[in-house]
């Protein structure tokens, strides 16, 4: 049987039926049709499905849509867009953040959460050690640090 | 993952009156463990019982000596609660270690405690601090409330509400965790409390437990030098592909000495 949720996504109120074991990052993608937030392993490790719920990351695998009923979801359709790209966007661009892509729109969620955190200070390390979550299997990560660093002079 | 019945409780009465209902119920907190276990179909809920939007739940409060965390509070929250760094700098740090930014920014205290992972980091201070649980129905101290691997002294239909920690006089964890999932191989929370020294292990064995004889050696002499000399049997510790249990048992000495000499 399924239930109606409505809940604020990038800004806009939004509702749709949902089967309650619909996960949030089905609904983001299958009903809102928002298909940059992706699913890579759908067992809560590798971080593709990050997005910001109520301003903080969290992975969108690992939560039901139904608990977004009144919260506020932001998407990487939400941040930036070609033209008017976020700084974190910008800096995965410049600094050749990425390579397949895969893992990108989970690691710029990441990025921006791993920036709010530390105002004011943020090393190496500290970015380094707060990507835990977030797997990438191309780049060896040196250029996904290089850019939130470079984003944290930005922003 | 099977479907279930959604309920959105709004008061811990409301969730109380929601569990005593179901068929199979269960109570859903941060669902950083609950929900992979239902995906994997290890858990089949007839209803969850979301505790989200329930505000008595949630919050830090720290008077008279004592850190009160509700059991809906975030492990993100307790690591950075400026409050929880000043009275207890090692309950803050220890949540800082958990899983990473995502799974802090959901799970909670409640659920970690509720759960009783064998390599959970909450029980060592659960254990280590001398805490009190906190549930709708009674108090249960901390020594008696992990009973077995996945167990604890919760009976059906009851909810944590909240952990009781009393500020020690000074406190340590050292986490060697694993470096795929964060969970711990081994944690050792080292205590100097007012009823005396406590050594809580996670990770190590089946379930959290106190090294007694550290605390014994610790409370003639707290120092990282009392501890040498004294190992931790690997008889009943975890045996894994992570760790053998004799490297556990090798980790429960090194641990209690790191997080003794931080502190002495
Ligand atoms: C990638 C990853 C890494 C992790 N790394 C670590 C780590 O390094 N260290 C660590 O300790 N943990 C780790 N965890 C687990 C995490 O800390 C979870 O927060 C915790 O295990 C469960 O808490 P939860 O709030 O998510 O509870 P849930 O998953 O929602 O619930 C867990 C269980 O507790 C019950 N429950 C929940 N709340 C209550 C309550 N108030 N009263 C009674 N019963 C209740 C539920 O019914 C359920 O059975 C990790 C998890 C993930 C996904
Ligand atoms: S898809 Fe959510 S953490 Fe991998
Ligand atoms: S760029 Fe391919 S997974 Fe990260």
């Amino acid at each position: 049987m399924t239930v109606k949720v409505t809940t604020t996504v990038n800004g806009g109120q939004v509702s749709g039926d949902v089967e309650p074991n619909t996960l949030l990052v089905h609904f983001i993608r299958e009903t809102l049709g928002l298909t940059g937030t992706h699913v890579g392993c759908d067992t809560s490790q590798c971080g593709a499905c990050t997005v910001h719920f109520d301003g903080v990351p969290i992975k969108s695998c690992t939560l039901l849509a139904l608990q977004a009923e009144g919260h506020d979801v932001t998407t990487i359709e939400g941040i930036g867009e070609p033209g008017h790209l976020h700084p974190m966007q910008a800096a995965f661009q410049e600094n050749h953040g990425l390579q397949c892509g895969f893992c990108t729109p989970g690691m710029i969620m990441a990025g921006i959460g791993i920036v709010e955190r530390n105002k004011g200070g943020l090393t190496e390390e500290t970015i380094r050690h707060e990507l835990e979550g977030n797997i990438c299997r191309c780049t060896g990560y040196h250029n996904i640090v290089k850019s939130i660093a470079a984003a944290a002079r930005d922003m | 993952m099977y479907n279930f019945t959604y309920h959105r409780a709004g008061s811990v009465d409301a969730a109380a009156a929601k569990l005593a209902e179901g068929d199979d119920p269960k109570l859903l907190a941060g669902g950083m463990t609950l929900l992979p276990t239902m995906k994997q179909r290890l858990a089949m809920p007839s209803d969850l019982v979301d505790l989200n939007e329930i505000g008595e739940l949630k919050g830090i409060t720290v008077s008279g000596g004592t850190v009160t965390i509700g059991a809906m509070t975030r492990h993100a929250e307790v690591a950075a609660s400026a409050e929880v760094r000043q009275a207890i700098p090692a309950l803050a740090k220890l949540a800082g270690l958990i899983g990473d930014p995502s799974v802090r920014n959901r799970g909670t205290i409640g659920g970690s405690i509720a759960n009783n992972d064998p390599s959970a980091d909450y029980p060592a201070a659960v254990v280590g601090l001398g805490a009190t649980v906190v549930t709708n129905k009674r108090e249960i101290a901390g020594d008696d409330f992990f009973t077995g691997m996945f167990e604890t002294a919760l009976e059906d239909g009851e909810i944590v509400t909240a952990v009781r920690f009393p500020v020690p006089e000074k406190a340590a964890y050292c986490k060697f965790p694993n470096p795929a999932s964060r969970y711990a191989v081994v944690g050792v929370m080292v205590a100097k409390t007012a009823g005396g020294v406590r050594v809580a292990v996670t990770g190590a064995g089946p379930c959290v437990f106190r090294q007694a004889d550290m605390e014994k050696a610790l409370s003639s002499n707290f120092s990282a030098d009392a501890l040498s000399g004294i190992t931790q049997p690997a008889d009943d510790l975890n045996d894994d592909i992570h760790a053998s249990a004799a490297y556990r048992a090798s980790l429960v000495a090194v641990g209690a000495k790191r997080a003794v000499a931080e502190i002495a």
